[in-house]
């Protein structure tokens, strides 16, 4: 039997930047992993995947994150995910400082 | 040092070119991401974690002040203002945007540098000992051979789509810096019976997923025939090379399933078939280089002033104790300065600390300058009576670390804070490790010891060979480090021993405590080095101070 299906986003990068982006509700990139559209059901998240790998000239690499529902939007669940959406630990550079 | 000639200037122009051509058409949309992509890889283009990463050569670590100062206006221009030097002798930007790496790639071309095969199924830059040219214990310098090997190999149609990767790493000392029995070739040079230069040619070596020190394929190679012996290796690998298993396609596994004694005799034949076709032009060629090789027109000069203010000054002497190694000119010294100052980002050095070294390279290291696989910068040559003023500005700049081949100078590859193929973080275990024993005064007590650390299992942190090696992985959604000991990489290369099961990331300094602990309590005396204890006692100190709980079960 299929386990349940685990919530995910579409997230890509930045064809010029490089910069982690993510799919939101409104069809626009955000940079900001809270304002992604958190997609509970596996076949939207594939008709969602589609729509993203196909705007070429925008993004590269797009595909579904785990994520879960958080008080101000959805929220990383692996760590990898969260260092994406937060920048390198190292120094305060990336989102952890351009968005804030 | 070797200067561009006017064909290499326009070989590397045409592709800074080219590049910028195939970059506008990714742009507007010319190119999809698919086609786009190796032509960037070929350039050392790759897309991270959160930005876009270039990949600059720095041939057998060499750099000339030009080059130093133009890889700081690099970094101060187009990246966030610093560069991070890596295990193969590279540097690496971690923020270019994609439309600035064309102007990138050129200014790289005006100073002699560029990113071609820093990536791919391609022979990589070459490697060499950091003390190469200025090492007391040094048989020939070993660059101009490296720089051969570069020429022949760049763009070399046979070899552009091999099985996997390919490193090549090479020393003129015995004492191997080179970490050339974990390459894929490594050369070592020795000398005949009657005195004269060659190579011990090592093949099959390697770390990452599947670690192996390499085999000696023979015991001594004359000079003259490296290039055509080193294109037989390749051919043969070429080849035999398995492209149905991109984790069993390196040179070390073809070896492995090959069998040494099959594999040299491939290579043997190989080497006979084609040895005739090498006219004799290479070695016109290699003797140019080495005329470009030449060594500095060294001083002659008293270095009564550097043993006084040694003895009068204990931080200067603590750094001379620690970052000075032997020249082949007494009166000098190679200086190692450390990329690893307490709680910072191994191998990482700001636009103005790479404009300051240029600038002491001038002033007092003929200006000259190496970038080691451990991740420091040297000034190869340095008259002694120049280092009080030498380290005086290299602690104004934060450069004046006295932490070389000490706990805190650790290699850490950029793990998960920046690579798309990283498990686990590396760089933050390697603060926190260098803070800790800084914190606690030990680490000239705990002496010569080498802490690697990777962030995945491709082992771009030497973990394997480091006397401490740390792996982190990813176990079920959490980042957690397996410990390796006894592992070395220099002449008597080994493999290290896993400890056991890995530990958290809240609990891996505490681990390494308990490591180093234990390695204080049963040293034999203060000069038996971490290593030498290692290979005394075996693993079973050390794991019983890893995993007490497990000793305590055991003896319930």
């Amino acid at each position: 039997m299929k386990g349940r299906f685990t919530p995910k986003v579409v997230t890509a990068n930045d064809l010029r930047l490089g910069d982690v982006v993510y799919l939101t509700p409104d069809d626009r990139w955000s940079r900001l992993h809270h304002e992604a559209e958190l997609i509970a059901d596996e076949a939207v998240a594939q008709l969602r995947l589609h729509f993203a790998a196909a705007q070429k000239l925008t993004v590269v690499g797009a595909y579904l994150a785990d994520a879960k529902a958080g008080p101000h939007g959805p929220e990383p669940v692996h760590f990898r995910e969260a260092f994406r959406a937060r920048g390198p630990s190292n120094y305060r550079h990336g989102k952890q400082a351009d968005l804030t | 040092m070797y200067d561009y000639s006017d064909f290499d200037d326009a070989f590397v122009r045409a592709r800074v070119a080219q590049f910028a051509g195939q970059v506008a058409r990714r742009l507007d949309g010319s190119l999809t991401e698919e086609e786009f992509r190796p032509l960037r890889l070929m350039n050392g283009l790759y897309l991270q974690l959160h930005a876009y990463m270039l990949r600059v050569a720095i041939p057998y670590g060499t750099l000339n002040p030009r080059q130093m100062r133009q890889l700081g206006l690099i970094a101060d221009r187009w990246d966030k203002g610093y560069g991070h030097f890596t295990t193969r002798q590279n540097i690496q930007f971690n923020w270019p945007k994609l439309e600035d790496v064309p102007a990138i790639l050129s200014a790289l071309a005006d100073v002699g540098m560029h990113a071609i095969q820093t990536s791919g199924n391609c022979v990589r830059n070459v490697t060499a000992d950091h003390f190469a040219g200025a090492a007391a214990d040094e048989i020939e310098d070993p660059r101009p051979v490296a720089e051969l090997l570069r020429q022949w190999s760049t763009d070399h149609p046979e070899f552009q789509f091999l099985p996997r990767k390919f490193k090549i790493a090479i020393t003129g000392s015995p004492n191997d810096r080179a970490v050339t029995r974990a390459h894929d070739i490594g050369l070592r040079m020795v000398r005949d019976a009657a005195g004269m230069p060659g190579f011990e040619v090592i093949v099959g070596g390697g770390l990452g997923r599947t670690p192996m020190i390499g085999h000696k394929v023979r015991d001594f190679l004359p000079k003259a025939d490296l290039l055509p012996y080193v294109e037989a290796i390749l051919s043969v690998y070429n080849m035999l090379g398995r492209r149905d298993n991109k984790y069993k396609a390196r040179i070390k596994i073809t070896v492995h399933e090959t069998g040494v004694e099959e594999m040299t005799r491939l290579i043997e034949d190989r080497f006979a078939q084609i040895r005739p076709q090498f006219g004799g032009h290479d070695q016109a060629l290699l003797a140019e280089i080495e005329a470009a090789f030449a060594p500095p027109a060294f001083r002659d000069a008293p270095t009564d002033a550097y043993d006084a203010f040694r003895a009068a000054d204990p931080v200067f002497r603590a750094w001379a104790d620690t970052n000075l190694a032997l020249h082949r000119n007494p009166q000098y010294a190679i200086v190692t300065v450390s990329l690893k100052a307490h709680g910072e980002t191994p191998g990482d050095a700001t636009g103005d600390q790479m404009r300051l070294l240029a600038d002491l390279a001038e002033r007092y290291g003929h200006s000259e300058l190496r970038i080691s696989h451990e991740q420091n910068v040297i000034l190869p040559h340095v008259h002694k009576s120049d280092l009080p003023a030498l380290h005086a500005a290299l602690v104004q700049a934060g450069l004046g670390t006295a932490n070389v081949g000490l706990i805190s100078d650790i290699i850490a590859c950029p793990g998960m804070d920046y690579c798309a193929l990283a498990t686990a973080r590396s760089i933050p275990v390697a603060q926190d490790i260098a803070r800790h024993f800084d914190a606690l005064k030990l680490e000239h007590d705990i002496g010569p010891l080498k802490i690697k650390i990777s962030g995945c299992i491709n082992a771009c942190g030497h973990h394997h060979v480091g006397h401490i090696g740390i792996l982190g992985l990813d176990r079920a959604g959490v980042e957690s480090y397996q410990i390796t000991l006894g592992g070395d990489g220099s002449e008597t290369a080994v493999i290290g021993e896993r400890a056991g099961p890995g530990f958290a990331y809240d609990q891996i300094l505490p681990a390494i405590g308990r490591i180093i602990t234990a390695y204080l309590a049963i040293r034999q005396s203060p000069h038996e080095t971490f290593l030498e204890t290692f290979r005394r006692t075996g693993m079973g100190p050390f794991k019983a101070a890893l995993y007490p709980e497990e000793g305590a079960q055991d003896a319930a």
